[in-house]
């Protein structure tokens, strides 16, 4: 039977080009005729088009925040909107600290020596954090106090800095998100840090030394553009004190103001002009923190030098701004005007696993099975097709979400992260192919399970449900994270904006656009399990009747 | 059509007995639809399995380190499993009238049973109650594993922690409003089935209403927003029965959550008996 099948086209050239199914493209275009004459389908994906907007944009005009500055009347909205530094790289940072300072012509070093690094924070033992109450002593994780060259004393200018941490040990950083690691371990009279910064030109290198003679570079950094008079000296700071709660979900935690204060002697510059004078400057609200320490209120001088020994008290900190809770002001990212995708999805997946199952029911597969009985093509015209579609409507909605969300959400009082660019397109074309792929999924369940109803609701649950249980801290964040690695959840990560800074303590919780796994990693699990689903839905096709 | 038009004298004779003998002949008959399929079996089969496979992984995966202080609901977490049993009840539900439609077995049903309320009756009433008992099983099998797992991972008596037990008043008022909470999206579901008569519409408008609320929640800043999606929507609302610790801080007692729920669940199969009654089939 098959044989003489096989053999019959020769003669006929024509026949056999139709028994075979044709090219490709016409099978694709046979689907896509397919698709777009059902108007119930496209009225389906202008649903899902218009639905992700609506939900998100409603999400994103409904986050009003209200503040009241200085004891001054309450505001709300726009009004409270801080005014907020970019980084050299475009991004939203915190450049708050305390800068004893002078200028720096040309080239020059300074060195210094830091003999202690101690801190104070609101007391969170109730809770949370009593405002206008006593501080007590305690070190921020990222507290920091050590020297920098700075290209002016404006908030989000390029720098390099050489610094000591609360538990850090020695880091070098740079223009807010460059980070390496020093000599490790704390700072303490007995053993000191000795810490270099050189210009040359653009280039900065940073050195440490546990005794001021045996240096070793930590690191070095190219600060384009540098002027050739740039502000040099030796800075505290710290951020908010946050105790994490790990023992369960790693979302509950409390913050308070802090402040780091660092000792400093043997301080030494060469190549400024001769004599220069210290200059102590709150850069941001880089001052004493709010409350009242047991060394001394707002009131008393955050710097005082007798000596050669230099001691500074600064809070703020010197670091990207990171979502959630615990950072300098309230803050979203692009991808929480993104929200409406879940609802998108749902109903992309609706119309994708109707476009296979709908054939079964009307009997249309055994046409399209007798049209190109080439079962394998057939399926992937299918995805191809439904998976267009998808990736076209999310790139709409996406991109219509962000762009009416975003302002929406800046004019409620809330700082936006911007990211750079192509980190916006990777966000909304990730969005859409994520769509897409989940439509693809469910049509590949479709094929499998033949049955919508389940196709739909496995393909629904899959992604909404480990994102769920992780954002809600049903369960404890450890299993959180294996959900969001392994689930076809993982993809969700390609819309996270901000990367995960080391040098900064952040909630991450997937509700902040934090996922375990990288956007890429994260998206790759995603297309594995698509893969898998179409391989699986193939050897079904080719193995049952239609 | 020529079927609907010879009943409306029976229609207008019926008495009392009669009404009560159509659902009793429509409950039988739905009876024999559900009991001869697969389908059915297999999916209250898995929605009791795959709560329980849930409940007891949440519940093996959370450990309470002997120094710190756990804020969890040990009951709630031995019941997460309901958050996907109630997809499987869903797809249950929504097949049980979107099938006839998909086959066109409902005009059959609808010749031989006119009176229409009388299927819709029929159908819901077997399908809570067979939900009721697979949740029954279902919320057993969870209550047990928590009662079982959670004394050995730190949760124990002595460090303040309520066993999770049914003897436990507000972890036997939880399992309960569970398993009705199971029955409750089951009517809700049929109601939506009803209404769209696609499955794969109606499944998606079903989890659309169970899932998207507590996503909703989760990104949403705006208290009042908060409060109002806490009160009102089906799953956020319902599922407070399931709250044993913090009552206080809840946006609406648990009771009257599941009674959220209930109105949900009414109001579509309210519009769906009217849809039923108005629409050609």
């Amino acid at each position: 039977m098959t044989t003489s099948a096989i053999s019959v086209p020769r003669p006929h050239a024509g026949l056999g080009d139709g028994s075979r199914g044709g090219s490709f493209g016409s099978l694709l275009r046979a689907e896509f005729v397919k698709f777009r004459s059902v108007r119930g389908w496209v009225i389906g994906m202008i649903l899902a088009a218009l639905l992700t907007i609506f939900l998100g944009v409603f999400a994103a005009a409904n986050a009003n925040i209200g503040c009241q500055i200085n004891g001054g009347p309450p505001k709300s909205g726009k009004a409270c909107l801080p005014s907020i530094p970019h980084g050299p790289g475009g991004e939203v940072v915190s450049d708050s600290f305390y800068f004893v300072r002078q200028p720096l012509t040309g080239n020059g070093s300074i060195t210094v020596r830091v003999t202690a690094l101690t801190g104070e924070h609101a007391n969170l033992s109730s809770g949370r954090a009593q405002v206008g109450s006593a501080m007590v002593p305690g070190l921020a994780e990222w507290a920091k106090a050590g020297i920098i060259i700075k290209q002016s004393t404006r908030q989000g200018s390029a720098y390099a800095a050489m610094m000591v941490t609360g538990s850090n040990g020695v880091r070098m950083q740079y223009n807010y998100t460059g980070d390496t690691a020093g000599l490790p371990g704390d700072v303490l009279a007995a053993h000191p840090r000795w810490l270099r910064l050189t210009r040359s030109g653009d280039t900065i290198t940073g050195y440490d030394s546990a005794d001021g003679t045996h240096w070793t570079q930590v690191g070095t950094v190219q600060l384009t553009g540098l002027p050739s008079t740039v502000e040099v000296g030796m800075f505290a700071t710290s951020p908010n004190y946050t105790v994490t709660q790990n023992s369960f979900g790693g979302n509950s935690n409390n913050s308070g103001p802090a402040q780091a204060t660092g000792v400093f002697d043997h301080v030494s510059l060469t190549g400024g002009a001769p004599g220069g004078t210290w200059t102590g400057t709150a850069i941001g609200r880089g001052g004493r923190a709010g409350g009242r320490g047991p060394g001394g209120g707002p009131g008393s001088a955050p710097f005082t030098e007798a000596g050669g020994q230099f001691t500074l008290t600064g809070s703020g900190d010197i670091a990207p701004v990171t979502p959630g809770p615990g950072g300098p002001f309230p803050t979203v990212t692009i991808e929480q005007s993104l929200v409406g995708a879940f609802l998108g999805l749902i109903v992309i997946v609706v119309v994708a696993a109707m476009f296979f199952s709908t054939e079964y029911r009307r009997g249309l597969i055994r046409t399209t099975l007798a049209a190109t009985p080439r079962r394998g093509a057939v399926l992937a015209a299918k995805a191809v097709v439904i998976g267009a579609v998808a990736f076209v409507t999310g790139v709409v909605a996406a991109v219509v979400s962000i762009a009416v969300g975003v302002p929406k959400e800046e004019n409620q009082g809330q700082v936006v992260l911007t990211a750079p660019v192509l980190t916006e397109v990777r966000v909304i074309v990730g969005t859409a192919a994520m769509l897409a792929l989940a439509a693809v999924f469910a049509v590949a369940l479709g094929a499998i399970l033949r049955r919508s109803a389940a196709a739909i609701t496995i393909a629904v649950v899959i992604v909404v449900m480990p994102f769920l249980l992780t954002a809600l801290n049903v369960v404890p964040a450890g299993v959180g994270d294996w959900l969001l690695r392994l689930t076809p959840a993982a993809g969700l990560a390609i819309e996270q904006s901000i990367p995960r800074y080391a040098q900064v303590t952040s909630v991450t919780s997937p509700v902040q656009g934090y996922y375990p796994l990288s956007p890429y990693a994260g998206f790759a699990v995603l297309c594995l399990w698509t893969a898998a689903a179409l391989a699986l839905a193939l050897v079904m096709l080719r193995r049952r009747d239609a | 059509m020529s079927a609907a038009v010879q009943t409306q004298p029976a229609a207008t004779m019926a008495t009392a007995a009669a009404r009560g003998a159509s659902l009793r002949h429509a409950l039988h008959a739905e009876w024999t639809k559900l009991r001869t399929v697969s389908g059915p079996a297999w999916l209250l089969l898995g929605a009791a399995a795959l709560t329980i496979a849930v409940s007891a992984a949440a519940v093996g995966a959370t450990h309470c380190p002997q120094n710190l202080t756990c804020p969890v609901d040990t009951t709630k977490l031995s019941l997460t499993g309901i958050q996907f049993g109630q997809a499987v009840v869903a797809i249950l539900a929504v097949l049980a009238f979107c099938n006839e439609y998909s086959t066109g077995m409902i005009r059959v049903t609808l010749a031989a049973m006119p009176r229409r309320h009388a299927v819709l009756a029929a159908k819901a009433i077997l399908i809570a109650g067979l939900v009721l008992v697979a949740g029954a099983v279902a919320v057993f099998g969870s209550v047990l594993a928590g009662h079982l797992i959670l004394p050995g991972h730190g949760f124990t008596a002595a460090r303040g922690f309520q066993p999770v037990w049914l003897s436990y008043g507000p972890t036997l008022r939880a399992a309960c409003g569970s398993v009705l909470f199971l029955g409750l999206i089951a009517l809700l579901s049929i109601g939506v089935s009803v209404i769209v008569r696609d499955s794969a519409v109606a499944i998606g408008t079903v989890l659309a209403l169970l899932y998207l609320s507590p996503v909703v929640l989760a990104f949403i800043g705006n208290e009042h927003w908060q409060h109002r999606l806490e009160r009102w929507t089906p799953t956020v609302a319902g599922l407070t029965i399931q709250d044993t610790i913090g009552l206080r801080n809840l946006a609406i007692t648990p009771w009257a959550g599941l009674g959220v729920l209930a109105l949900w669940a009414a109001a579509a199969l309210l519009a769906g008996g009217l849809a039923l009654r108005l629409r050609d089939a």
